[in-house]
């Protein structure tokens, strides 16, 4: 697969920021009360997302190692600036309806997160869809929160409300509903098995990263990938001893009988 | 042959008490404000009583069932819960919002942590402030004499610091607040939730109750005790007998000092922890119906200490027979 859709699929589903990474769980547990909320925080987040990544990946040769975090965190923080003064200009309700968690995106840690395993060590094209790609997943799980609890909590859709108001369970507006529309989600992400990186076919190592190394590019992986692989070599090795095993003995089996046979001839 | 010696680990003596028969017994002990409830309430208590335990037991049921666990309704803790749920709602409560909290009792509160045993919180108030956050307004209009006004927690607190609450309650305004006394808070005829009106009713239980030894005196006196200083010092009225009667018999506290706190599951087992835990329920309580803005606290009190409770364990573990003591300051 072309390396930038497969970092967009990385994005919104094998590694979605909200339901498998449980990254950025301050906007999402705060601003998804309703559906159009969580779009707006996510598109936001996007944006910010993408510019920091491909500014990140373009300085990624000149930022010492050594300052690299703060760096990281003065780019973000301009990209931040910027969007937020846009909102102020041209989207005033969703600015006001976000408040302070539009600023907070600084300290988003899906944001520097993609910039530390990401943006530092690749090429500004994929950096950019990497973080197109995060940015699309979290929206995705933003506003997937934001439907049901809009729905449950006031009765609509993106404003256009269809349950009168004798039915509204107010608890799903309030955090308490935020944290068991989360739970419920992420159950149902595990239930169905969608192709993540916490739910890989033979993910069964133990590692709490699931194992799935091919598409894994944190540092702190690099110990494990050898442990993962050498322990799916030994796995290999073990089922081939013993199909070989198995075929000696079905040999053997088949020689005795043709003996048998014979004898009995 | 005869002098063997039989060597097992413990429990060595076995109680014939179950689970099953623990849990009838506590439904047989609610009866008496159940019946209570329904003779001040009518049909509408029947109704939401009736609702509440068969959707607690057909959740259970279902969800047993589809997760492929072993069925365990009979025991008599799903039916519990719904009861209990059901004597913590106004009898004008619309029946399915009753049935939305009995399902979040069932599967939220309990299920989801793995069933009976495991669960963190009382699952009837849990449900409770379940409902309380999502339908306020509708769990706190209590209707009584088909007059709906302001229960006389609420008419004490907001009433006049100078008046005594004697005074208060037998002011009445003629429309929503009809005179009553503080004999009709212990006796139960005024407005309320099903279950809390009648203190007497609630005390024949609990006293039934501890006297069969299912729950131990410590955490009700306890609980009761506190609350009742917390309300002599910080109440505000000085040492009015009154005062401390119609706080003692009105709202919530005592149903949840007799029924909901002493929870096995959700209570400390040991004596010491007991004691911690109706210490901390009475100060709550009290904070929370003093200086809160409700007049009735004793649900958030109870599951706020749920919550407390392994931590009240872990610090309470009593010294076991034969093993050495502490030693003074050492």
């Amino acid at each position: 697969m072309n390396t930038c859709t497969e970092r967009l699929k990385n994005g919104i589903i094998t590694e979605n920021p909200t339901f498998v990474m449980m990254l950025g769980m301050c906007p999402t547990l705060a601003v998804t009360s309703s559906a159009m909320n969580g779009l707006g925080m996510g598109l936001t987040t996007t944006a910010v997302l993408v510019l920091s990544n491909a500014f990140i990946s373009l300085l990624r040769k000149v930022i010492p190692d050594k300052v690299r975090i703060p760096a990281f965190i003065v780019v973000v923080a301009s990209f931040v600036t910027i969007i937020q003064l846009l909102l102020q200009a041209f989207l005033q309700e969703l600015n006001s309806a976000l408040g302070v968690y539009i600023p907070l995106i600084v300290v988003n840690c899906i944001i520097l997160g993609r910039a530390e395993a990401y943006a530092s060590k690749n090429p500004v094209l994929p950096s950019i869809f990497d973080g197109l790609g995060m940015g699309l997943g979290f929206t995705v799980g933003l506003t997937l929160i934001g439907i049901c609890r809009e729905v449950l909590g006031s009765g609509a859709i993106f404003g256009v409300q269809f349950i009168p108001s004798d039915f509204h369970i107010t608890f799903f507006v309030l955090a308490p509903g935020a944290f068991l529309v989360l739970a419920c989600l992420t159950a149902l992400q595990n239930k169905l098995k969608l192709p993540s990186a916490t739910n890989v076919p033979g993910g069964d190592s133990g590692m709490a990263c699931g194992g799935n190394c091919a598409q894994c590019t944190g540092a702190s992986c690099v110990a494990n990938k050898g442990i993962i692989e050498a322990e799916r070599a030994a796995q290999k090795a073990a089922q081939a001893q013993k199909a070989k095993e198995a075929a000696a003995k079905a040999k053997a089996a088949k020689e005795a009988a043709a003996k048998q046979a014979k004898k009995e001839e | 042959m005869g002098n063997l010696l039989n060597i097992s680990s413990s429990p060595h003596v076995r109680d014939k008490s179950s689970t099953q028969s623990i849990m009838w017994c506590v439904i047989l002990c609610l009866l008496p404000a159940a019946v209570f409830g329904i003779y001040n309430f009518g049909i509408k208590a029947i109704i939401l009583i009736i609702a509440c335990m068969a959707t607690c037991i057909l959740t259970e049921f279902i969800w047993q069932k589809s997760m492929k666990l072993p069925v365990t309704v009979t025991d008599g803790s799903a039916a519990l819960t719904g009861l209990l749920l059901a004597l913590n709602l106004s009898s004008t409560f619309p029946v399915w919002m009753a049935v939305v909290g009995s399902v979040f009792a069932i599967i939220v509160v309990k299920q989801l942590f793995g069933g009976l045993g495991q669960n963190f919180m009382n699952p009837a108030l849990g449900a409770r402030c379940f409902l309380m956050v999502s339908f306020a307004g509708k769990m706190t209009s209590f209707t009584y004499d088909s007059v709906t006004g302001p229960t006389p927690l609420a008419i004490i607190k907001n009433g006049d610091k100078a008046m005594s609450v004697a005074d208060i309650l037998a002011a009445g305004d003629g429309k929503t607040q009809a005179p009553t006394s503080v004999i009709n808070m212990f006796l139960g005829n005024i407005g309320g939730t099903i279950g809390e009106t009648s203190a007497l009713a609630i005390l024949i239980g609990g006293i039934v109750l501890i006297a069969l030894k299912i729950i131990s005196w410590k955490i009700p006196v306890c609980y009761l005790a506190t609350f009742a200083v917390f309300a002599l010092i910080f109440g505000g009225r000085g040492f009015d007998i009154t005062y401390l009667a119609a706080e003692l018999c009105g709202g919530g506290i005592m149903l949840g000092a007799f029924f909901m706190a002493t929870d096995y599951v959700t209570s400390p087992i040991t004596p010491r922890g007991q004691i911690v835990f109706g210490v901390l329920l009475g100060v709550l309580t009290g904070i929370f119906r003093i200086f809160g803005a409700s007049a009735e606290g004793v649900s958030y009190a109870i599951i706020i200490c749920n919550l407390l409770v392994p931590l009240i364990e872990k610090v309470t573990i009593p010294v076991p027979f034969g093993k050495e003591g502490i030693k003074d300051g050492k």
